[in-house]
């Protein structure tokens, strides 16, 4: 009989969900990692499914996020301003920086010296777009991406403004975008989680990462990004021990299915039922993982467009193919974090070494996908957590220089689906220092991402302790001009 | 009275039949208005305003709309601003009243909640409004602001079953819901439960046999005494604790440096083994400095209102980061010993709760005057930001003999100290801490418990006093509660952080009342709550569900079967280790890393700071309880977050507990368990006795019960299958074994260890080795 409750419960929570999601029949062997609260016995959610699904139709299933960490430079990449070389070494004028805090680390510097970019800027593509010449790969898909000119956030430190940019919150503890699109849309493979973080580092000076960037907060842990890592384990804990084998392991499974569901017959607990369950789904993670993570089988063409750093676990190339083979097999979203990039001294040589480890990449990823057919209904974002100044921090010299963080604007791009391709969006003035045109805070940018994946930023909510949460709290407003 | 309701929503049906007064949950959503004889205020009615309507006509006067609010009762029997000839409430008459008419209408521009606000009423809560305005609106103060009382108990018809006035209680509501207890668990699960709940371990084989042999009347109640004062309790009710005091071993942010709070970790774990009263407990950690001549082990209890987060990003706003620690003071105040959510008023009112931003910043005044500064210097060169206090080798052998100090280096813990009068306190303009305005003094909310200056001191000695007055309704409330929730595994608040209007109702608010008066009348006893609560027939019976009472009550808030709840992830490790033989069992000390996979911290690590990179130890750092295991903030110990532990970010009162498929990945492939089984292995295969016996003995070391011989049966069986297994495939046995850095014992049969092994990794895995039943 509890076996009938267990069967109940899965079967309205799937026809909930399917219905919701327009799933097929052959999806309906998912596992509770889709239908996360199923055997949880936790009241505590509103509802039992997850509260968002499908608001509307849908412009993308899955996000591939990007993530520059420590904040590349908006000046030496997308945002072009020739006016700042002519104003080399001026003192920038208080009238433009009217008020803006500065950090500790420059708010001793007695002078402000403007300097532009080391690096010229072209123009690519039908769309015209600028690209500084550290990023000649990139400039080959502009007519495929979005570059935003005019995000703005509201930290000026590193630890803050990636968690803000992350969480929504600069606290912490709140859960991650993956963590909300997890929890409002579940997942599309039973055998996987829904929501991956992948890790790399470059040349470059870097700041670190932090497991609450990819955190569930209060929502269930199933929602918690799955760190992969380059080691041996894909996932931590996935390989069986030495001396164990896939046949030995089942041997063990089937003793312990026996064992378990004798217990079962005495507590008649759901919670034995649903441990039987999760066993069942490691045991399938067990093969299902690695064989996703084996990039060794790839054609050589597909190394050849990620460069060959992409068989070399770990690197921000493999991790990029990583990303697709993932979001291929239906992972929701695939976040990566690429430390280097925090240039508050050498600026021209660091970050020289840094474009060009993540450039290649990058652009092989949105190639890969659109050939693949798959852009359409990806979401690719790329970028930072803030600015960098447009004056020098510590000596600068004509042949280089350091920027500070500057949190008024910055550059990010996004592509795929829904996103309005080929496409530069807000405008800062000519000193690349503060918003002249269309501004997007980052409470918009989450609010416009979750639209494009068929969420309503407002009522995907969690309540917890009295309160409920969203990812925007109580702000963000769509971007309909770099929406298809 | 029961009514049937769908099965789509498994959640509590909810009966409302009253028996003399308020005796209902708050679980209303699936019920039926018409069986709610008479509609109550703080039970139906303001649940349903917080929820729905409190947002824009409750405490936040910037917020509110049509200079309407809904919380107060001058607010729900005033006429319309703009209306005066229309009531917002006419008791009585819910068609006279505006308030009804407007949830009813179908008028788009009219109804309310707007169609904006994404918030509906149902149609139960429409009929409970009507039903309420129909018998006469009473309004009622919120049931946590008046202070708690003991009731007579109730008329109860199977006083046999009852052991103490707890089952009274439980048994009053079990019979409104007409669900009757469990008969009394074994013994078996009744040792492993009460042993887990009051030291975090097993009971030994040796003290099973003893209980299960012991016809003494008292059996049960000396083991429950004998756990009591095992040096284990201290460390098992401290586990908790330093959820509350949001402990760590690092800093918090960015490179986030090593910290050493860990003497403050060993005085939790002292406090709870001497027994000190609540109210001691309480007014050192947060006044430890301001008693008169404090001695040390008062000013290093103070390290509770240190073990915050604290930046060392090169770059930050000194002043930023100060108010930073100044709010998670605050807010940890709120929520660990009043129940609040203190922060959700310091950038505008409070939504639901009575506090206004500006009593927020009146509570935070109290916490405003140390001498600190938001960025000290550059990480790991002082692991103890000022105020601080050095720890000398003759403190160690006086006052803080409790203090587990390995070495001779140099000691030096985070403490709090006032310097009266460095700063006035100014209310942020939304919570910004360069937007000051008003300058206010300490005071805590009114609507709580006003805060007498001519009784108490504008300081944290007065404000313990202040929360330790017996008026104070919410203090021995929270803290009783909280002990049932970790008991329990859900309290009877069961938002154990938030008594607040959006917190849950008491599913047995007298027997909360009772707990916490009789807690408080005590002498703030802990011992003693925790003895009464475990002596309960309510926690001695059986765990075993039948369908009935699962459809009837899947959430098992009315208490008629004993909860099955998996271990805490510190306490899983522990059993492993204890089971298998493996547990160094020493308290306190520096905390320790033992085995993670790989370098969990280089992979994510700025590349600064003595904890750039995880440096696993050695020996028998390994095998301390899951307790000491480092916590680095930004990357906690992977292991134990699978398993829900705290991340130890902010103030956690309630973990939350999962079943995913990471923690089946654990269990079969962590190395903790893999070298304890092949550990006890070793260790039985050494001893002259039968496979059967040797079987036998690991698993009740595991499960805690004798092993069933269809059990031992298919455990057999599947030995011998194991060791043929391994004696085609010697090599695999010889990698198996392999497990752990503990070197393979001499002199015993490869095969059979990996055979033996293999079952007991088994019998590890399954759902009842971590699980009290």
């Amino acid at each position: 009989m509890s076996n009938e409750f267990i069967k109940h419960k899965l079967n309205v929570n799937r026809r909930h969900f399917l219905g919701k999601l327009g799933l097929g029949v052959g999806s309906v062997a998912l596992g509770s990692l889709m239908v996360p609260d199923l055997f949880k016995g936790r009241s505590d959610t509103e509802s039992k499914i997850p509260v968002g699904l499908a608001h509307f139709a849908p412009k993308a299933k899955r996000i591939i996020y990007l993530f520059q960490n420590g904040a590349p430079s908006q000046l030496e990449s997308f945002d072009y301003k020739p006016k700042l070389r002519e104003l080399f070494g001026q003192d920038l004028p208080p009238s433009v920086r009217a008020g803006q805090r500065l950090t500790g680390m420059t708010s001793g510097q007695s002078k402000f010296p403007m300097v532009g970019s080391k690096f010229d800027f072209h123009q690519y593509g039908q769309s015209g777009t600028w690209v500084s010449d550290l990023f000649p790969h990139t400039a080959s898909i502009v007519d495929d991406i979005c570059v935003i000119k005019s995000v703005h956030t509201e930290a000026i430190n590193h630890d803050p403004a990636l968690t803000f940019i992350q969480t929504g919150a600069q606290v912490g503890n709140r859960p991650s975008m993956g963590a909300w699109l997890s929890y409002g849309l579940g997942s599309e493979n039973k055998n996987l989680p829904s929501f991956c973080v992948l890790l790399s580092r470059g040349p470059g000076n870097g700041q670190g990462v932090y497991s609450k960037l990819w955190t569930n907060g209060f929502l269930d842990s199933v929602h918690q990004g799955i760190q992969f890592s380059s080691g041996e384990d894909p996932i931590m804990h996935l390989n069986n021990p030495p001396g164990t084998d896939k046949a030995s392991r089942r041997r063990m499974l089937d003793r312990l299915a026996v064992l378990n569901n004798r217990n079962h017959q005495e507590f008649g607990d759901p919670e034995i039922q649903a441990k039987i369950q999760q066993y069942e789904m490691a045991y399938r993670m067990q093969t299902a993982v690695p064989e996703l993570t084996d990039l060794s089988r790839e054609p050589e063409h597909i190394v050849k467009m990620y460069g060959s750093e992409s068989l070399v676990p770990g690197t921000y190339a493999a991790n990029c193919l990583l990303a697709r083979k993932l979001s291929e097999a239906g992972v929701r979203f695939v976040q990566l974090y690429h430390q280097g990039w925090d240039q508050h001294g050498n600026l021209v040589g660091e970050m020289a070494q840094q474009a060009k480890d993540v450039d290649r990449p990058t652009a092989a990823l949105i190639k890969d996908l659109k050939q693949r057919n798959l852009l359409d209904e990806t979401l690719v974002i790329w970028g930072g957590e803030f600015g960098r100044t447009n004056y020098c921090q510590g000596k600068l010299t004509e042949e280089n220089y350091g920027r500070d963080h500057h949190p008024r604007c910055y550059s990010m791009w996004m592509a795929g689906g829904g996103v309005k391709p080929g496409v530069s969006y807000g405008e800062t003035d000519e000193l690349g220092y503060n918003i002249v045109k269309d501004p997007v805070h980052i409470h918009d940018l989450h609010a416009t991402i979750m639209h494009l994946m068929g969420l309503d930023h407002k009522r995907l909510t969690y309540k917890h302790l009295g309160r409920r949460y969203r990812l925007t709290d109580v702000f963000g407003d769509l971007v309909p001009g770099i929406m298809a | 009275m029961r009514k049937t309701h769908s099965l789509t929503f498994l959640l509590a049906s909810v009966t409302l039949a009253l028996a003399g007064g308020v005796t209902l949950y708050s679980c209303l959503s699936h019920s039926d208005a018409t069986h709610v004889d008479v509609v109550d205020y703080n039970f139906h009615i303001r649940p349903i305003f917080s929820d729905k309507c409190f947002k824009c006509h409750g405490p936040d006067a910037n917020e509110r709309q049509a200079d309407l609010r809904l919380d107060t009762k001058e607010g729900l029997y005033q006429s319309l601003k703009d209306h005066p000839d229309q009531m917002v409430i006419s008791p009585g008459e819910p068609k006279q009243s505006e308030l009804y008419k407007r949830i009813m209408t179908q008028d788009s521009a009219d109804i309310m909640p707007p169609p904006d606000a994404n918030l509906n009423l149902t149609a139960l809560e429409k009929k409970l409004i009507s039903k309420w305005i129909d018998q006469g609106a009473e309004y009622k103060e919120h049931w946590s602001f008046t202070p708690p009382q003991k009731t007579a108990l109730p008329q109860i018809k199977d006083s046999e079953w009852a052991q103490n006035d707890i089952d009274y209680f439980i048994l009053q509501k079990l019979g409104v819901q007409r669900l009757s207890a469990n008969p009394p668990a074994d013994r078996t699960q009744l040792l492993k439960r009460v042993s887990f709940d009051l030291t975090g371990l097993p009971p030994s084989i040796k003290m099973q046999e003893a209980f299960y042999h012991d016809h003494d009347e008292n059996a049960y109640e000396k083991v429950v005494d004998e756990l009591l004062s095992s040096p284990a309790y201290g460390e098992r009710m401290a586990l908790h604790w330093l959820d509350v005091a949001r402990y760590a071993d690092s800093h918090g942010y960015q490179d986030d440096g090593l910290r050493t709070m860990w003497p403050w970790r060993d005085w939790v774990i002292h406090a709870f083994n001497e027994n000190y009263p609540y109210d001691k407990f309480l007014t050192w950690q947060l006044a430890g400095d301001l008693l008169p001549d404090p001695d040390k082990e008062m000013l290093l209890a103070t390290g509770f209102n240190r073990n915050h987060k604290i930046t060392q990003e090169g770059g930050v706003i000194d002043e930023e980061y100060r108010i930073e620690y100044v709010t998670d003071r605050t807010n940890t105040f709120g929520k660990a010993f009043l129940g609040m959510t203190f922060e959700c008023a310091k950038c505008h009112d409070h939504k639901y709760d009575p506090i206004s931003q500006k009593e927020y910043f009146r509570a935070f005044a109290f916490f405003d005057q140390v001498p600190e500064k938001g960025i000290v210097g550059v990480i790991d060169a002082s692991f103890a930001d000022p105020p601080k206090m050095e720890i000398s080798n003759e403190d160690i052998a006086s006052v803080l003999h409790f203090v587990n100090k390995p070495d001779t280096n140099l000691l030096e813990v985070m403490i709090m100290h006032d310097s009266s009068g460095i700063r006035a306190t100014r209310v942020l303009d939304r919570g910004v801490y360069d937007n000051p305005t008003d300058t206010v003094f300490p005071q805590m909310p009114k609507s709580i418990m006003p805060y007498d200056t001519s009784r108490f001191a504008p300081n944290r000695l007065g404000l313990a006093q202040w929360l330790l007055d017996e008026n104070n309704p919410l203090t021995a409330r929270v803290f009783a509660n909280r002990m049932w929730q970790e008991i329990f595994g859900r309290g009877l608040v069961k938002t154990s952080g938030d008594y607040g209007m959006q917190g849950d109702l008491p599913s047995h608010p007298q027997l909360l009342d009772w707990l916490a008066v009789d807690f408080r009348d005590s002498g703030w006893d802990i011992k003693q709550l925790i003895k009464t609560i475990v002596m309960s027939a309510t926690y001695r019976q059986s765990a075993q569900v039948s369908d009935k009472k699962l459809t009837a009550d899947p959430d098992n808030i009315w208490l008629s079967r004993a909860p099955r709840i998996r271990l805490p992830a510190e306490n899983i490790r522990d059993h492993v280790l204890v089971s298998a033989g493996l547990l160094h069992q020493e308290i306190g000390g520096p905390s320790v890393k033992p085995y993670e996979p790989g370098d969990i911290w280089g992979t994510a690590t700025s590349g600064r700071g003595l904890l750039m990179n995880y440096i696993q130890d050695h020996g028998n750092q390994l095998y301390r309880r899951g307790m000491y295991t480092f916590v680095k903030r930004t990357i906690p110990p992977p292991t134990m977050l699978v398993f829900d532990s705290s991340n130890r970010d902010q103030c956690e009162v309630q973990r939350l507990r999962t079943n995913t498929p990471l923690q089946a990945l654990a269990m079969m492939n962590d190395e903790t368990v893999l070298e304890a089984a092949r550990v006890f292995a070793e260790k039985l295969i050494a001893e002259k006795s039968t496979v059967s016996e040797k079987i036998a003995i690991a698993f009740q070391s595991i499960i805690c019960r004798p092993i069933e011989e269809p059990e031992k049966t298919l455990l057999k069986e599947y030995y011998q299958e194991e060791l043929n297994h391994f004696q085609t495939e010697p090599e695999l046995a010889v990698k198996f074994i392999s497990a752990g850095e503990i070197k393979n014992a001499d002199q015993v049969d490869s095969l059979e260890v990996a055979a033996l092994m293999q079952i007991i990794h088994t019998i590890y895995n399954m759902e009842e080795a971590i699980t009290k039943s």
